[in-house]
């Protein structure tokens, strides 16, 4: 089932929550909706469900507006961040649950549901826990039932808030994994909300970042990592260094050094800011034109990327470069040292005047 | 330094106080509840088994244990079923004067039982407040005594109940309703399990404090043997008759009962969470 | 969104009948009863609720009932601060037993409360030929209601500290005592401060069954008017004798009391939840 927003607002009192949010959703994608806290994903998640009210705005799935229907008729799978699993029930009982309060010509018989049950019991692996109560299971095991339980009432869309949020990160990152593979295998329009980065990049087919109540930007994660469309983007998805500075008929005034910046030389900021990737730094230790000169603060040599942190010379501020570890070999930086620094790719935001 | 092997033999550290705070908790409970307690057993062991089961299954006695007994399951029931729908009330809604309302549901514990015996029985007078508007005589009947019983339990439940629903998650309503469940069923299924040891336990208290209840009862009961004699109040009458035998055996009867009702209740509320925490170990 | 209704709430209408079953069950049972203390107690005016209140009799019973409080309170409190303090502080063998033991009289009606000590102190109970030997009249006199009092009231502190003091833990407690302080410095310092809401809360509602205590004192006080009757007996035989008037207006006292209690009691329990927000 696709699902499309349009315009969609809310407000809490004086807050505004949600800012003329608008997203279609394909039938059978995965999306993540990435944020801070704060930023209005949780609420869009309940609204989408019919578990919050929206003050203007439409929501099809399909085609069919469900504004009008409750969360009951909107056939859809809301897994909470906490799990809310019925303690009093035991993991098989709560698995039932959605098909036992189905009214009596629309239930199945009582084999049938058993069935059911052991079906997903299996496709969540826990089989052997069916008569266990909430209470006796761990974090990851609870999480797995609420997903079983909400894929038992057979959903066009499921949706999942913070699914791993309160697990740890080996458990974390197991479940991320099966949750990939049980889309692949049951393609159910998915939407989970999460303000883990690394998460939505992993899991997602396509990501949607928001910030302060609007949607900041949508893509596939390799587009939205690039391709960051704002200067918010461009933090929230992984490090990046600043470059503060006067941009000037191409050329960024920073510091002690320049650069050139091909294809704005129409525009004229006094202070502006230049994003790089801690990837896109060059770092050399002869001095070459046009470099920042830094001190080595720390080393993480440690994997396959060695991260350096760097405290410029000329303005005290910090920088942190990632070099592949044969690369840092060669190089034999060591801490305390004096580098020479030079962005080998940077991104400015000029308001209508993104490339 | 401390060698190891000293360190394990080394006592927990305890603050000081022990001796002398359980030296008098012993002493006070020993000289206040336990030496005047055993009394009671005291004396019963004096009688014959034959002398205390005839004083015991007297007929009038039978009679005041049938009345106290089922005035009380009927006033802790109507407790449990209105002291339920009050804390959700309270709990659940916003509406004007809630406040207040909540603060009176404390009322029958802090109001003297004689003030609220004379009260309830000049409100059900036959020429009462309330009395005048029915046909049939409420105070002075087994209905009266029902009705006092009912405002001295009526805080138990409800003053239980709320703190459980207040910690009630939302979630789990919400979940309840994704999962197509209509309003009722969430509850039923939901909300109810969840308050029911709360709502035992006020069952519990009610009728547990409405067995013994002397001052609220009297005043509407009438007090006519075998009609609206109460245990208490025979207990009371034997006393002023210098029947100190007769009274000790009752009241031993009374407290025995009470002791087992509490026992049992204790009993099925740790069923209740074993059930819960064994579940599917096998 | 109007016409949207949260799957967590209840339809207005539905609403409304429960909080409408509510409030008149609890207009009923609570609200009436105390319109109608206070419009008895003055139906007759000022000035003779003013004399119901202020004849040698109320006073006697005022009087009386204020010594019981100024002896049963203190004592209770004190047993209540002990008791809890050694509940929640040490663990050791016997404390369930303990701690069923300070409920018991919960569980005991107030007219057997009263009958043990008349078992024990009555002219035929176990120590009645030895206080009669030597003059001591403990039951038909203060000693016996002070004595069926504490008995009825033990629970009252002991109840409200124990789970507070547990759940507060001790390592305030244990840090204070490291830092070289005694015990008794530990716990003026330390420990009551943190107490000492849950420790008013307790001693209230202790006071004001102190004060109500009827069935346990009706039976070992003997009824000498002006003597052994405190305020709820007096209220009884006031009733008993057809003097409505006078007996709810000394009822009407006893409700403001009450009604102080109450608001106290509410009081606290809004500061506590204030300050644990």
């Amino acid at each position: 089932m696709s699902i499309q927003l349009s315009k969609v607002e809310k407000h809490f009192g004086n807050y505004h929550a949600l800012r003329d949010i608008s997203l279609a959703v394909e039938a059978g994608e995965l999306i993540a909706l990435l944020g801070p806290s704060g930023s209005g994903k949780t609420s869009l998640l309940r609204i989408i469900a019919g578990l919050e009210s929206l003050d203007s705005g439409e929501i099809l799935f399909d085609d069919t507006n469900v504004l009008t229907l409750s969360a009951k008729q909107r056939n859809i799978g809301f897994v909470f961040q906490h799990y809310a699993l019925f303690n009093h029930m035991t993991v098989a009982e709560n698995i039932a649950y959605g098909l036992k309060v189905r009214t009596r010509k629309n239930r199945p018989s009582k084999q049938q549901i058993e069935e059911k049950v052991a079906e997903l019991l299996q496709l969540v692996k826990l089989d052997h826990l069916a008569t266990r109560y909430p209470t006796q299971l761990s974090g990851g095991q609870r999480q797995r039932v609420a997903l079983a339980r909400a894929l038992a009432v057979e959903p066009k869309v499921l949706l999942l808030d913070e699914p791993f949020g309160a697990l740890d990160a080996k458990v974390r990152k197991d479940l991320r994994r099966w949750l990939r593979n049980l889309h692949n295998d049951f393609p159910i329009t998915s939407i989970f909300v999460t303000h883990d980065q690394e998460e939505a990049l992993d899991v997602a087919d396509r990501i949607v970042i928001m910030n302060e109540g609007k949607i900041e930007q949508i893509g596939t994660p390799t587009e939205v990592y690039e391709h960051p469309a704002s200067p918010f983007v461009y933090n929230f998805l992984g490090n990046v260094n600043l470059f503060k500075g006067r941009l000037h008929q191409g050329t960024l005034q920073n510091g002690d050094f320049s650069l050139q910046l091909p294809g704005y030389e129409e525009v004229q900021i006094e202070e502006t800011v230049g994003y790089t990737r801690p990837h896109d730094l060059l770092i050399s230790k002869q001095k070459i034109p046009d470099t920042v000169t830094a001190l080595v603060t720390h080393i993480h040599p440690i994997g396959a990327v060695v991260h350096l942190e760097l405290n410029r010379i000329d303005t005290n501020e910090f920088l942190e470069v990632e070099i592949p570890q044969e690369y840092f070999r060669n190089l034999e930086i060591t801490k305390g040292e004096t580098v020479y620094i030079k962005p080998k790719q940077m991104k400015v935001f000029v308001e209508d005047y993104v490339i | 330094m401390q060698k190891t092997s000293v360190f394990k033999k080394q006592k927990p550290f305890r603050l000081p106080g022990f001796s002398f705070t359980l030296g008098f908790s012993i002493f006070y409970i020993s000289l206040l509840i336990l030496l005047p307690l055993s009394m009671l057993l005291l004396n019963v062991t004096q009688l014959s088994l034959s002398e205390f089961w005839q004083i015991i299954s007297d007929p009038r006695a039978i009679s005041s244990y049938k009345l106290t007994i089922g005035s009380a399951l009927i006033a802790a029931l109507i407790n449990v079923i209105f002291g339920t729908l009050i804390a959700w009330v309270l709990v659940r809604y916003d509406f004007p004067g809630k406040s207040i309302m909540d603060g009176i549901v404390d009322l029958p514990f802090a109001l003297p039982t004689a003030v609220a015996g004379i009260t309830l029985s000049s409100i059900y007078a036959q020429n009462g407040w309330i009395g005048q508007f029915f046909d049939f005589k409420i105070a002075f009947t087994p209905i009266g005594i029902m009705i006092a019983l009912t405002f001295i339990g009526l805080p138990f439940v409800v003053r239980t109940l709320q703190p459980v629903l207040e910690s009630f998650k939302k979630e789990e309503e919400e979940a309840s309703a994704s999962l197509g469940a209509t309003r009722f069923q969430t509850i039923y299924r939901v909300i109810l399990p969840t308050c029911i040891p709360a709502i035992l336990t006020g069952f519990t208290l009610a009728f547990a404090r409405a067995l013994g209840e002397y001052g609220s009862v009297v005043f509407i009961a009438g007090n006519m043997p075998f009609k609206t004699e109460i245990t208490p109040l025979l207990i009371m009458t034997k006393l002023e008759q210098y029947d100190y035998i007769g009274a000790t055996a009752i009241a031993f009867v009374m407290l025995v009962f009470s002791f087992v009702f509490l026992f049992s209740m204790n009993c099925i509320q740790w069923l209740l969470q074993r059930k819960k925490l064994q579940g599917g170990r096998a | 969104m109007k016409n949207f209704k949260k799957p967590t709430e209840e339809s207005k209408a539905v609403q409304y009948v429960l909080i409408g079953t509510s409030v008149l069950f609890l207009s009923l049972f609570l609200l009436l009863p105390l319109a109608i203390i206070f419009t008895t107690a003055f139906q007759k005016g000022l000035d003779t609720y003013w004399a119901s209140i202020s004849n040698s009799e109320a006073l006697a019973a005022i009087k009386l009932t204020l010594i019981v409080v100024a002896i049963v309170v203190p004592l209770n409190t004190l047993f209540g601060i002990i008791s809890a303090w050694l509940i929640s502080k040490y663990s050791f063998k016997g404390k369930n037993l303990l701690l069923t033991l300070i409920d018991l009289p919960f569980a005991v009606s107030p007219v057997i409360s009263g009958l043990i000590f008349v078992l024990l102190f009555g002219a035929q109970g176990l120590f009645g030929t030895y206080l009669l030997e030597h003059d001591v009249y403990i039951i038909f006199a203060l000693p016996g209601i002070v004595l069926a009092t504490l008995f009825v009231t033990v629970p009252f502190v002991a109840r409200e500290l124990i789970p507070l003091m547990q759940a507060q833990g001790q390592s305030e407690e244990e840090a204070s005592h490291s830092l070289g302080a005694s015990g008794l410095q530990t716990f003026i310092h330390i420990t009551l401060p943190k107490i000492k809401w849950g420790l008013l809360y307790g001693v209230i509602l202790c006071n004001a069954r102190v004060i109500g205590e009827f069935g346990a004192v009706s039976v070992v006080s003997g009824h000498i008017r002006g003597l052994t009757n405190t305020m709820p007996l007096h209220i009884e035989v006031l009733y008993n004798e057809y003097q409505f008037t006078a007996a709810f207006a000394v009822a009407s006292l006893m409700t403001i009391l009450a009604l102080f209690t109450i608001i106290i009691k509410n009081l606290i329990q809004w500061r506590t939840k204030e300050t644990t927000l």
